[in-house]
């Protein structure tokens, strides 16, 4: 397997995986794929009581989010999408926040992780961002329900990198993780892994649809041992997308994979996170239960649209002092 | 550091809460408190300066309290009893509802100000401490409410004397007032002196809400202070703290007739099976025993692992420690806040220090320069041979130990003078719904720790002390039958002399383990009728003490049998007494000298069968705790009970408390009516036609004065019940403090034992164990 990567370092900075080696997967380990537990009641009273016991404030809330964004993956995925609305998505990635806040914090210019857009898009979205060394993401295999036949899947990725993307957010077919066919799940992942060459591809377990949280830690695992570079929640379609217990779960799988490998596998929480404090939250989760090495861009991601907006007015209140209001920020 | 360093750094900061309005409360009060005696705050006297452990600051000046303000404390709740109580349960839900609004009110300042007193993290005075404390009120302003309905015929116990800890001040000043109001008593309650700031804060919302002067009263000092309340004139002592001090308070108000709870140490298991969400047991861990710096009575300290994922277990376990955070306990970005004391730093310190034995891992966190902290420690690796897996250290300090099987991790787990909670991390429903019940606990958690509510009792067993607060269970400490009793004269037994009535000799023997056992000391006595001698019965010392014990004991597996099962034994004991009524009757007659020998044993028929009806029928409760889960309130057997059994009805004084002890499982030792022992050894002949398995019930014969000591002091006897026309309340009272045994005792009066008192000896014969099952997949 391709542990090597070809992205020069310049152009990659926000890359998964630049300056360590990439995930290369292991073999299908079924014992410890069910011997894995997730105890949704203890789950679901340790991400209650985490708001309650992290706090960030003042200087310290501003490098925090400054640092949030820098880790989204600022996303548009919808079926009016068009090249205008791309190049304004770009724009903002490559200057997410107003330069006289970034002034007032004494901070050199930053960007945001990536920009996440459908096949169509990637083109515009690579013309847009050439020189900035923001990757685009694109969103890949049938993508939300995963359902169009398997070699369109594996040639739709093939068309994306193709087409320039360099990272593809591939999603799983649910079916195999609720039908318990963890091998088809893991020839799945690893075709998809094969297609992606070397873009980094983000498995998306669509977890608001696995049934249980148990699933959802043994499909994390099944994803990393077939080699994804980034496990993420949600595509942002399913009636719930990513949630601190479901959150909690898979970070503990990348841990578990880390402490078994060596390898360090990324996070991307996506859809329902739209809220600074709620960035927040999620950092010390990070922080907490992987370690300060996770709160890079090259191993998080945020998948969030909206989320930049109330970072930005955060910032502002903080340099100015008065709350803010969302037009005296620029539109992404 | 600036915003681009801490960019790259990623570092928390400091987070505080301002301890501005705590701190101007103090001052409005003038930084000084007398006590709140009936209604208003007494002139500040000679005290004790109350300090803040993370910055050994003086917070205020507290006053220590004298005799004559213990004595005015009393004498003010003595006078508002009545009128309280008379105020009737929904004029008291009005008062407690009130109190419940105004803490909700207040929740902020009163949770700056005990983690300012106390130490504790301002997540948990905020989130867990203070809304606890809400909840109680709110709770018990409804069971005020129902109690009319619900507790007919129960009344108010009186004055209750309370003393409560510094682990969770506020918290247990609600356990300890809320459902002392709610049922109409009227309280003198003692904080600790380390945390008395919060309770005084209770006192001004007290007046607030306009509760009637004299019913809530606080005094503050040390435990001179406490001693003076438990030899005052109240009612009850209710005490949360030491079983050192648990003990002692057993041992002050022994045959006082004063009501008793207590309490107290716990070191609680903590079982990990290789089945479980070993993350989130260890999350858990957190909760158990880095919560409140892990001064919690029911702190889950002692960790038990199965051996095949101990090694993952640990090395995890060590890895989240040095992820904790300790610091200013006002700091909302911190797990572990400030020991109480410097003394008790100290005392965490030497015990550790003395350990020889495992591995001592340490967090790696920093720790503030001053101020009392001790960092997260696990010691791993010891056995239950080493003092640190039995003694209670009430600090940050985990111990641990591996198992093989569940039969293993549950003899493991009991293998502590402690009973007070336990933790059982396995994701199956079987495992778990096994091992709970034999856990020796008042309170299991299933995959989960530290849950508490107002709708389910907490409180211990062996010596974690006695009796429940919350709940249904938890009201059973605030009242008492309603109704007043008569003394109780010595009953003597007939003299007389000549031949016997029966020519054959009849000797009774002692009856144990199943068998007739000659007395150990080769003594008997004659037992004489009006008609002659009608026997000998032999004298029982306490070597027969101690074999009954051994066989009662030996027989657990009654314990385990089903209510069915003991419903149809206790049927076919009545059945068999029945067959033999009218010999019973003569022998009740000829001993007596009475003529109502045959009511006797009709009145004994009856309860048997009362008791056997009620085998399967004495049920738990499913209390609704708010979380999705369940906590089950399951009636256990008190376990081994010793009686000594009352004199003026000698078969239904024994029966009477042998059938329900039974009915609920317990084994028994009974000593027979001590001037009338010949209808209990004619009854063992029942028994053993009645298929009682070996060692459920023994009888001994003899004097109660010489054998209620060896009975009450075996530290095996886990409840001990007097009836005896012998005074030795006092003496068994005493001596239960050994092994904290529950005690039910006459205090020299008299029980009617024409009527069924049925109710009382099934409570008196079951613990109250609250099993917690979150569940949701």
């Amino acid at each position: 397997m391709d542990t090597q990567s070809s992205e020069s370092p310049v152009r990659t900075a926000h890359l998964p995986q630049v300056t360590e080696p990439r995930n290369p997967g292991m073999e299908l380990d079924l014992d410890w794929v069910r011997a894995i537990q997730a105890n949704t009641s203890a789950i679901e009273r340790r991400a209650a009581t985490l708001p309650g016991r992290r706090s960030v404030k003042k200087e310290y809330q501003a490098a925090w989010l400054l640092k949030a964004i820098t880790m989204i993956d600022l996303t548009t995925l919808s079926g009016d999408d068009t090249v205008g609305r791309v190049r304004r998505l770009c724009a903002k990635a490559r200057q997410p926040v107003a330069p006289s806040v970034l002034q007032a914090l004494d901070m050199p210019p930053i960007t945001t992780g990536a920009v996440c857009v459908y096949h169509d898009m990637i083109e515009t979205a690579v013309d847009a961002l050439k020189g900035t060394g923001i990757p685009v993401a694109a969103v890949s295999t049938g993508f939300p329900a995963g359902l169009s036949p398997f070699h369109l899947r594996v040639a739709e990725i093939e068309e994306s990198v193709k087409a320039g993307a360099e990272e593809i957010d591939i999603v799983i077919s649910r079916r195999h993780a609720l039908s318990g066919d963890w091998q088809a799940l893991y020839d799945e992942m690893k075709a998809f892994r094969v297609a992606c060459g070397d873009a980094h591809v983000k498995a998306i377990l669509a977890t608001g649809e696995l049934g249980s949280l148990r699933n959802v830690a043994r499909a994390s695992l099944v994803c990393m041992m077939a080699g994804a570079d980034f496990i993420k929640t949600s595509t942002g379609k399913e009636s719930v997308n990513a949630t601190l217990p479901v959150s909690l779960v898979m970070i503990r799988a990348i841990r578990d994979y880390y402490d078994r490998t060596g390898y360090r596998v990324g996070y991307k929480p996506a859809g329902g996170i739209s809220k600074a404090k709620d960035a927040l939250v999620y950092l010390s989760l990070i922080k907490d239960e992987l370690g300060d090495r996770w709160l890079e861009p090259d191993l998080f991601r945020f998948g969030a649209s909206s989320l930049l907006g109330d970072i930005e007015r955060q910032l502002e209140h903080y340099v100015t002092g008065a709350y803010s209001a969302g037009y005296r920020h620029s539109m992404g | 550091m600036t915003v681009k360093e801490i960019f790259e750094t990623m570092e928390y900061g400091p987070a505080p809460e301002s301890a501005a309005e705590a701190l101007a409360w103090l001052v409005d009060q003038g930084d000084k408190f007398g006590h709140y005696i009936d209604g208003a705050f007494t002139k500040p006297g000679k005290g004790f300066d109350s300090r803040n452990p993370a910055t050994g600051e003086v917070l205020a000046k507290l006053t220590q309290a004298r005799q004559a303000d213990v004595d005015a404390a009393v004498a003010a709740a003595r006078k508002a009893q009545p009128k309280w109580e008379k105020l009737g349960g929904a004029g008291r839900a009005r008062y407690l509802y009130a109190i419940a609004r105004l803490l909700q009110k207040h929740s902020r300042l009163f949770a700056v100000l005990e983690s300012l007193d106390n130490g504790k993290p301002i997540r948990e005075s905020r989130d867990i401490d203070i809304p606890l404390a809400q909840r109680h009120f709110y709770y018990h302003a409804g069971m005020a409410q129902l109690t009319g309905s619900e507790l007919p015929d129960t009344e108010a116990l009186g004055v209750c004397g309370q003393i409560i800890p510094w682990n969770f001040p506020l918290l247990m000043l609600a356990w300890k007032i809320a459902p002392a109001l709610a049922m109409g008593n009227t309280v003198v309650l003692k904080p600790a002196e380390y945390t008395s700031l919060t309770a005084l804060l209770f006192a001004d919302i007290c007046t607030q809400a306009g509760l009637p002067k004299g019913v809530v009263n606080i005094v503050t000092g040390d435990g001179a202070v406490g001693e003076m309340i438990v030899a005052s004139d109240v009612d009850k002592i209710a005490f949360t703290g030491s079983t050192v001090v648990g003990r002692r308070i057993r041992e002050a108000t022994a045959g006082s007739g004063k009501e008793l709870t207590l309490e107290l140490g716990g070191k609680s298991a903590y079982v990990v099976f290789d089945d479980a969400d070993i993350d989130s047991a260890i999350e858990g861990l957190v909760d158990a025993i880095w919560f409140n710096q892990g001064q919690v009575c029911c702190a889950g300290s002692r960790l038990l692992v199965q051996e095949g994922i101990a090694e993952r277990f640990h090395d995890k376990l060590r890895a989240r420690m040095d992820t904790l955070r300790v610091g200013n306990p006002l700091d909302k970005c911190i797990d572990v806040g400030a020991v109480v004391d410097p003394v008790q730093l100290q005392t965490i310190k030497g015990m550790v220090e003395s350990n020889t034995a495992g591995h001592v891992h340490q967090a790696a966190c920093e720790l503030p320069a001053n101020g009392c902290y001790y960092p997260p420690t696990l010691i791993s690796g010891l056995e239950t041979s080493d003092p640190l897996m039995q003694e209670e250290i009430f600090g940050p300090v985990l111990v641990s130990s591996t198992f093989r099987t569940p039969e293993e991790a549950v003899e493991l787990a009991n293998n502590t003078r402690y009973g007070l909670a336990a933790t059982v991390w396995t994701e199956n429903v079987n495992l778990a719904l096994d091992i709970a019940p034999k856990l020796v606990a008042g309170v299991v958690w299933v995959n989960a720790t530290n849950l508490f509510d107002a709708a389910a009792g907490f409180g211990g067993v062996r010596e974690s002390g006695f009796g429940r607060e919350g709940g249904w269970e938890g009201l059973t400490a605030y009242t008492r039958p309603k109704g007043k009793a008569k003394p109780l004269a010595k009953v003597e037994a007939a003299m007389g002399e000549g031949a016997p009535v029966d020519p054959i000799d009849r000797t009774a023997k002692l009856y144990v383990g199943g068998k007739q056992a000659r007395p150990d000391g080769g003594y008997s006595k004659p037992v004489w009728g009006k008609s002659g001698l009608l026997g000998h019965v032999g004298l029982a010392n306490r070597k027969d003490v101690r074999n009954a014990v051994e066989a009662a004991a030996g027989a657990k597996s009654w314990s385990r049998t089903t209510g069915h099962l003991r419903t149809q034994i206790l049927y076919y004991i009545g059945e068999n007494l029945s067959a033999r009524a009218g010999e019973f009757a003569a022998r009740i007659d000829a001993m007596t000298s009475r003529k109502d020998g045959a009511k006797e044993v009709e009145a004994s028929i009856q309860r048997l069968f009362t008791a056997a009806a009620w085998a399967d029928k004495y049920d738990g409760q499913v209390h609704g705790v708010p979380i999705r889960g369940v906590a089950i309130a399951m009636k256990e057997p008190v376990g081994v009970i010793g009686a000594l059994c009352a004199d003026e009805a000698p078969l239904l004084g024994l029966v009477s408390a042998m059938a329900p002890a039974i009915a609920m499982g317990n084994r028994t030792v009974l000593v027979a009516s001590e001037p009338y022992p010949l209808a209990a050894t004619d009854f063992y002949q029942i028994l053993e036609t009645s298929d009682v398995p070996a060692g459920v019930v023994n009888i001994l014969t003899g004097s109660h004065a010489e054998l209620a000591k060896p009975l009450a002091s075996h530290l095996n006897v886990d409840a001990v019940w007097s009836f005896s026309s012998t005074d030795l309340s006092k003496e068994i009272e005493v001596v239960s403090a050994g092994n904290l045994k529950r005690t039910w005792v006459n205090n020299a009066t008299a029980f009617d034992w024409s009527m069924d008192h049925s109710r009382r000896f099934l409570q008196a014969a079951t613990e109250v164990k609250n099993i917690w099952v979150p569940y949701g997949e």
